[in-house]
C-alpha cells in the first residue's frame, strides 16, 4: 500500500498568526498512495498543515513540494489536491450531482466525461438513487459521502479529510472508517486525515504523525506509535498508560537495565543508553498489567495496592488500583470464562506485575 | 393569575386589532370605495356608482406615467445594489467588530428627517450648488450643469435616502452565508469570479430581492423626493396620487390609484415570499461547523 516515492514534503513550515506559533519548523514527508494520519489534540497545528497543503493558508516560512515541484505560490483553486471538510461544505442550492460535477465543470472537463465521472463517483459512494437530491434532504453519513465523492471524482493527487467523520454517531461512524478504507484502496489516491480521535487514527492509517503545539512528535505506524511511544506525550496521547518514576540502578546487558520504581526491583528492556543513576519513566499499558493474588507473587517481583474502583466495560474489566507508594494504576483485563470468581472486592489486596519487554521505558522528562 | 392574564391577552389583542380595523381596514376599505363614485367638483364625490376613476387609470398617459414611476424606482434599485453587493462584500472582509462600527456609521444620516436631506441634495445640486462651483473652480466646466429638477435629480435623491434598505438585507443574507462553501469552491478550481457567481450570488439572492423590494416599493411613493428634486416633469406614482387628492380633486381617481399601488406591491410582496420560501427550502443553511 505504501509506495515509497515522496510524494509532497513539508521542509522547515511555519506559521504564525499574532504571537501564537501554530507550526514550528515542520518537516514531513507523505508517500504517495499512503493514509497518513494527522494527529494531536486540538490547537496541536494539524488543520493549519491541512490548510497549508491545500492552499487555503500560506506558510510563513518554509517550502510545500509536490512531485519535487514548489506549489507554495500556487493557488488553492490550481492545486491537484481536494479538501473533505469537517462539515462537509455541500453546495446547499446545488443537487448531488450539480455538486459532485463542480470541480469537473470547473476544470473545463467535456460534458459527455463529466457524465460519466459523476455517475462513476455516485456508484462508488452508493448514492446512484440520490443523484437529484439536495443536500439538505440527506442524512449526515450521505452528505459526508457526497462530501468525499465531490473530491474525489477530481481525482486529485492528494485528498485531505479535515476530521471529517467527526460530526457523525459512533456507529455511523466506525462504518465509514472501513468505507473510507476501502475508498483508498480502490482509488490508490494519498489521504491525509486530520483527527483527534486516537482510535481512529489507529485503525486507519498506514503512518500517523502525531502533533503537538505545532511541532512533530513522532511519526510511525499505528503500532509503533502505540507501542513504542518515543515521549511521554505521545504515550499518554494514544491510549491510557500507566507511569511509574524510578532510576536506573545498574545495566545488566545490551538491553536490560534494572530500575528501582515504586519501591521494587524490576528488570526492564530498553533501547536507551541508560547508565546508573539516570531518572526514567517506567510506561505501561492497563492492558499489559497482570493482576494476581500477593500470596500467588510473593516469590517474585511485584507491587502491591488496593483496588478502589472497578469498571465493567463489556469486553474487559478495568480495575484502579492504589498502590502503597500512592500512586493510581489502572489495570485492563479480559474475562476469563472458565474462571467464574474473576472479579474483585473493592479494597481488596493485590500484587501487581507485568512481563519484562511489554513496559516502555522513557527518560526523565520535565513535566506538571 | 390566568384569569388576569387572559384579560391582558384581551386587551393588549383587541387593543391592536381595533386600532389596526379602525386605521388600516377602514380607511382602506373607504378608498376602495371612493374608487367606484363619481367625481364632484362641489362635494368631491358624489355617491353615485360610476367607473370613471377607474377609467382614467387604464388611459395611455397615465399608463406612461406609470411607467416612468416604475423605471426611475427600479432604476434606482439597480444602482443601489451596484453599490450595496460590492460595499457589503468589502464590508465582510472586516473583522466582526468593525461591521458593527461601519453599519452603525451607515445609519447615523438617517436620524436626520429625509426631507432635510432632501432639501440638502437640492442645495447640492443646484446651479449655484457645491458641484457646480466645485466644477466651476476647478475648470472642469464654464457654466453650471443643469443636474436639478431632472430625472437624474430625481433618481439620485432616492438612491441616496433608500441605499441602507438595499445594504441591510445583503448584509444580513451574506452574513449567515457558510464562508467554507468558497473554500471548497476554491478548492474544486473554482477562481474568484466564478466563486462569485456560482456560490455569493445565488446564496444571496434572497438578500437581493428583499433589498430591491425595499427600495422599488418606497421609492414609488416618495412623492417629496420627486417634488423638491424632479420639479413638475419627473413625477411618482405617489406623486400622481397626491396631485388627484389635493389639486385635481379627482378623488375616485386617485382612489383607484391608490388601490392600483396596494395591489402592485402586494404582488412583489407575494412574489418575494415565494423567493424566500424557495430559497429557504433549498438553501439547507449549514451550521454544523465548530
Amino acid at each position: 500500500m505504501t509506495g515509497c516515492q515522496p510524494l509532497l514534503q513539508l521542509s522547515g513550515v511555519s506559521k504564525t498568526y499574532a504571537d501564537n506559533t501554530v507550526l514550528d519548523a515542520l518537516d514531513l514527508t507523505i508517500y504517495d498512495g499512503e493514509f497518513l494520519t494527522l494527529l494531536g489534540p486540538s490547537g496541536c497545528g494539524k488543520t493549519t498543515v491541512l490548510r497549508i497543503i491545500a492552499g487555503f493558508e500560506k506558510e510563513d516560512q518554509g517550502q510545500v513540494m509536490l512531485d519535487e515541484k514548489d506549489i507554495s505560490i500556487l493557488k488553492a483553486e490550481h492545486r491537484p489536491v481536494n479538501t473533505v471538510f469537517q462539515s462537509y461544505a455541500l453546495f446547499p442550492h446545488m443537487t448531488v450531482y450539480d455538486n459532485i460535477a463542480f470541480g469537473l465543470i470547473m476544470h473545463k472537463v467535456p460534458k459527455a466525461e463529466i457524465n460519466d465521472r459523476v455517475l462513476e463517483a455516485l456508484r462508488m459512494v452508493r448514492l446512484e438513487s440520490f443523484a437529484q437530491r439536495k443536500p439538505h434532504q440527506l442524512s449526515g453519513g450521505q452528505q459526508q459521502r457526497v462530501a468525499i465523492a465531490r473530491a474525489v471524482v477530481n481525482r486529485p493527487r492528494l485528498l485531505l479529510l479535515d476530521e471529517s467523520l467527526s460530526a457523525l454517531d459512533y456507529k455511523l461512524r466506525q462504518e465509514m472508517q472501513i468505507e473510507l478504507k476501502r475508498l483508498q484502496r480502490q482509488l490508490n489516491i494519498t489521504f491525509v486525515y486530520v483527527t483527534h480521535d486516537q482510535e481512529e487514527a489507529l485503525s486507519m492509517s498506514d503512518r500517523i504523525v502525531v502533533l503537538n503545539k505545532g511541532k512533530v512528535q513522532q511519526i510511525g505506524t499505528p503500532r509503533e506509535i502505540y507501542e513504542t511511544p518515543v515521549n511521554l506525550f505521545v504515550a499518554r496521547f494514544i491510549g491510557e498508560i500507566n507511569q511509574f518514576d524510578g532510576h536506573v540502578v545498574r545495566r545488566i546487558d545490551e538491553k536490560h537495565v534494572e530500575v528501582v520504581a515504586e519501591g521494587a526491583d524490576w528488570v526492564v528492556q530498553t533501547d536507551y543508553p541508560f547508565v546508573a543513576n539516570d531518572k526514567v519513566h517506567v510506561l505501561l499499558r492497563p492492558e499489559d498489567v497482570r493482576l494476581t493474588k500477593p500470596e500467588l507473587a510473593s516469590n517474585t517481583v511485584h507491587i502491591e495496592g488496593h483496588i478502589h474502583e472497578c469498571n465493567y466495560k463489556g469486553k474487559t474489566l478495568d480495575s484502579y488500583i492504589r498502590l502503597s507508594t500512592g500512586t493510581n494504576v489502572i489495570a485492563s483485563e479480559f474475562f476469563d470464562e472458565d474462571d467464574p470468581d474473576f472479579d474483585y472486592r473493592l479494597g481488596q489486596k493485590v500484587a501487581l506485575q507485568w512481563i519484562t519487554g511489554w513496559e516502555v521505558v522513557l527518560p526523565y522528562e520535565q513535566t506538571i | 393569575m390566568n384569569k388576569q392574564f387572559n384579560q391582558f391577552r384581551f386587551w393588549a389583542i383587541g387593543l391592536a386589532t381595533s386600532w389596526l380595523a379602525l386605521f388600516v381596514l377602514v380607511p382602506s376599505l373607504m378608498v376602495l370605495v371612493t374608487s367606484f363614485l363619481t367625481r364632484d367638483a362641489d362635494f368631491l364625490i358624489q355617491y353615485k356608482f360610476s367607473l370613471e376613476g377607474w377609467k382614467s387609470v387604464f388611459d395611455p398617459t397615465f399608463i406612461a406615467l406609470l411607467w416612468d414611476s416604475l423605471s426611475m424606482s427600479m432604476i434606482t434599485a439597480v444602482i443601489c445594489l451596484a453599490i450595496a453587493y460590492p460595499f457589503v462584500m468589502c464590508l465582510m472582509s472586516l473583522p466582526k467588530r468593525w461591521r458593527g462600527i461601519v453599519l452603525f456609521l451607515l445609519i447615523v444620516p438617517f436620524w436626520t428627517n429625509s426631507l432635510v436631506r432632501i432639501y440638502a441634495i437640492q442645495f447640492l445640486l443646484g446651479k449655484k450648488g457645491l458641484i457646480n462651483e466645485a466644477l466651476q473652480f476647478i475648470g472642469l466646466i464654464d457654466k453650471p450643469l443643469d443636474m436639478l429638477y431632472s430625472q437624474f435629480a430625481v433618481i439620485f435623491g432616492l438612491s441616496y435616502i433608500l441605499l441602507p434598505f438595499m445594504i441591510l438585507p445583503i448584509y444580513s443574507s451574506m452574513e449567515r452565508l457558510d464562508f467554507k462553501l468558497l473554500d471548497a469552491a476554491k478548492d474544486l478550481g473554482a477562481s474568484a469570479s466564478q466563486r462569485l457567481m456560482r456560490i455569493t450570488l445565488p446564496l444571496t439572492l434572497p438578500g437581493i430581492i428583499a433589498g430591491c423590494l425595499m427600495v422599488v416599493l418606497p421609492a414609488m411613493g416618495m412623492f417629496f423626493v420627486a417634488d423638491l428634486l424632479g420639479g413638475s416633469k419627473h413625477a411618482l406614482l405617489g406623486n400622481v396620487i397626491k396631485n388627484q387628492f389635493i389639486q385635481t380633486r379627482d378623488w375616485p381617481f386617485g382612489a383607484a390609484l391608490s388601490i392600483l399601488m396596494i395591489l402592485l406591491l402586494s404582488f412583489m410582496l407575494w412574489l418575494y415570499y415565494r423567493a424566500t420560501k424557495m430559497s429557504n427550502r433549498e438553501g439547507g443553511i449549514n451550521d454544523s461547523n465548530f
